[in-house]
């Protein structure tokens, strides 16, 4: 193949002209990741053996003409939370050391079923928990822009594999901005859909009323191919909607003109670094000649999100880490004197300082006397956080704008000491969270250090066609040079 | 929002976490800063709304349970083979009963 490193909706086409064959883009990506995932460290595995054969399948299909989708034969890395039979599954924890799940995630299988070729695990913050890869337990992941500096997380091995163009999509999970900010520290586009719009069964789970799978690639066109192959109703997952999934590339190039982008004051106050303001403002600008009209609007409960947030994610994390014993799977500690022993035991030892630290946090919130000063009022926060979003849908604002993340990525170990600075990381992204509302980064600059920016649109529910429309406008109207990666 | 070490050693036996002095120690601060932090939480009016407890797609909430029926699960050997310890029908947990 003479150009191996194409997006992955340009690899698609070649794939459908047969320019080039599975196989190929395969072994493409596995030299890229050989030679580039040393710094890195995207990859917490590598599935060489069955991608190779699932490739090979791919190649007879693609020669007789008959693809299972428009990805068959694309290489598709995944965060390391979705359950892959016979496969090593971790949620970057030690306490899954060595767990290999007996069952595929729904979305596991979807891709199969599309043709995707599987190649390996990507590198995530312990259960999700964080936003710089730096919890994983088995070693931070690096932004490829800059080895120095993070990628965001907590799905920073699946930013960081598509930016340093390792493979040409990959999935992740978002609970409070976990795809958005990676996605805009690194670079590349990433969208969080609407709660229910992609099960969740097999997904290591995290907090379960915000958790969202997503994909992450280099143009909005490949989001949007990987969303049609994930998202629908499961069965195996109640919280899936019955809604039918529309056609996500049918309306993508009808540009902005008609629709109308909402500009919150509360996205673009203290703590917004000026640079970031100035790209983000600069883009939204280039979006309004393209036609779409820009409406200032107020979204006054968000502030609060963040404390809402860590309240309800702590306290479903709480519950949902309950499970992880040393009984069933995953570590079990030795020397237990009694079977409480062993739970407490087990726990310390299979647990990093983080994720101790928000299942304590979310046990407390839980407690005797706490519930309705914090769980209580932080799920009717939430509900003031969402009736915000509606009124600025129903007055005609069809998605808003305002940056992912406050800053550019930020160096490794900066603020590993600091939870609560690292947790302000994700003031912009954790009210679509919060509301179930689906949200997209797309990248719209690069600041004065070469690192990229990127801004982030939130659409109505279950309206992702009409998101990935605009994002794809911002797209084409930013369009912005490529960069040789300084790697 | 201060916390003391009494509170975080009762919180980390309910979450059964055993945690060092040090890390208790750690614990009481960094919460008291984060709780700090969600004391705002104090200062919203919520007389107007519900508490938002159903995260999903709610409209269509009633039609998306599953016919309540017997179905095949996992393989009894595949899922006790992640367990650290079994005797090929159970797990094994140690004494409870003295």
């Amino acid at each position: 193949m003479s150009t191996p490193f194409l997006s992955l909706s340009a690899l698609s086409r070649a794939l459908e002209r047969r320019e080039a064959k599975p196989s190929e883009a395969l072994e493409a990506s596995l030299r890229r990741i050989g030679r580039v995932d040393g710094k890195v460290h995207a990859f917490l595995r590598l599935t060489e053996e069955e991608a190779r054969s699932a490739a090979q399948a791919s190649d007879d299909r693609r020669a007789r003409k008959a693809p299972l989708s428009p990805i068959d034969g694309v290489p598709i890395g995944l965060k390391d939370l979705f359950c892959q039979q016979g496969v090593e599954t971790t949620a970057g924890s030690r306490i899954l050391k060595g767990y290999v799940p007996p069952y595929d995630a729904t979305v596991v299988r979807k891709l199969r079923e599309a043709g995707a070729v599987l190649v390996g695990k990507l590198n995530m913050d312990e259960f999700a928990m964080g936003s710089s890869t730096e919890n994983s337990a088995f070693g931070p992941t690096r932004n490829p822009w800059d080895l120095s500096r993070t990628p965001g997380g907590s799905s920073g091995g699946s930013a960081a594999a598509v930016a340093a163009k390792m493979v040409p999509g990959t999935l992740g999970t978002d609970t409070g901005g976990s795809i958005r900010q990676p996605a805009a520290l690194v670079g590349c586009v990433g969208l969080k859909p609407t709660y229910g719009r992609v099960s969740r069964h097999g997904v290591i789970a995290f907090a379960s009323s915000l958790d969202q799978v997503g994909p992450f690639a280099e143009d909005v066109r490949s989001v949007a191919l990987l969303l049609q192959a994930i998202a629908g109703r499961d069965e195996n997952d109640q919280t899936s909607s019955l809604r039918p999934v529309p056609d996500y590339t049918a309306a993508l190039e009808s540009g902005a003109r008609g629709l109308t982008v909402g500009i919150p004051a509360e996205y673009f106050g203290e703590g917004l670094d000026p640079e970031v303001e100035a790209s983000v403002r600069s883009a939204m600008d280039l979006l309004g000649r393209e036609g779409a009209k820009l409406a200032p609007i107020s979204l006054p409960h968000s502030p609060h999100a963040i404390a809402a947030y860590y309240i309800v994610a702590t306290a479903e994390a709480s519950s949902n880490l309950a499970r992880y014993d040393g009984i069933r799977y995953g570590l079990r500690a030795q020397g237990a004197r009694s079977l409480a022993d062993l739970y407490e035991r087990t726990r310390a030892e299979g647990f990093g300082a983080e994720v101790k630290r928000r299942i304590l946090l979310g046990t407390y919130a839980l407690s005797a006397g706490y519930y309705e000063a914090y769980y209580l009022r932080a799920q009717k926060v939430r509900a003031l956080i969402r009736r915000d979003f509606d009124q600025a849908f129903a007055a005609g604002v069809d998605a808003v704008l305002s940056p992912t993340s406050p800053t550019p990525a930020f160096k490794l170990g900066e603020k590993i000491d600091d939870p609560l600075a690292m947790y302000l990381n994700d003031i912009y992204t954790v009210p679509a969270n919060l509301a179930g509302l689906p949200g997209i980064s797309v990248p719209c600059g690069f600041s004065k250090g070469g690192l990229p920016i990127g801004l982030q649109l939130i659409g109505r529910p279950f309206e992702e066609a009409t998101l990935l429309r605009i994002a794809r406008a911002t797209e084409r109207a930013v369009a912005l040079p490529a960069r040789e990666l300084p790697l | 929002m201060a916390i003391d070490r009494k509170t975080v050693r009762h919180v980390a036996h309910l979450a059964r976490l055993a945690l060092s002095p040090e890390e208790e120690e750690k614990t009481a601060r960094e919460l008291g800063r984060v709780l700090d932090y969600i004391e705002r939480l104090a200062g919203v009016d919520v007389s107007s709304v519900a508490p938002r407890t159903f995260a999903g797609d709610a409209s269509l909430a009633k039609e998306s349970m599953r016919a309540d029926e017997v179905r095949p699960s996992l393989p009894r050997e595949k899922v006790l083979k992640q367990a650290p310890e079994h005797d090929g029908s159970t797990f094994l947990v140690p004494r409870i009963i003295e």
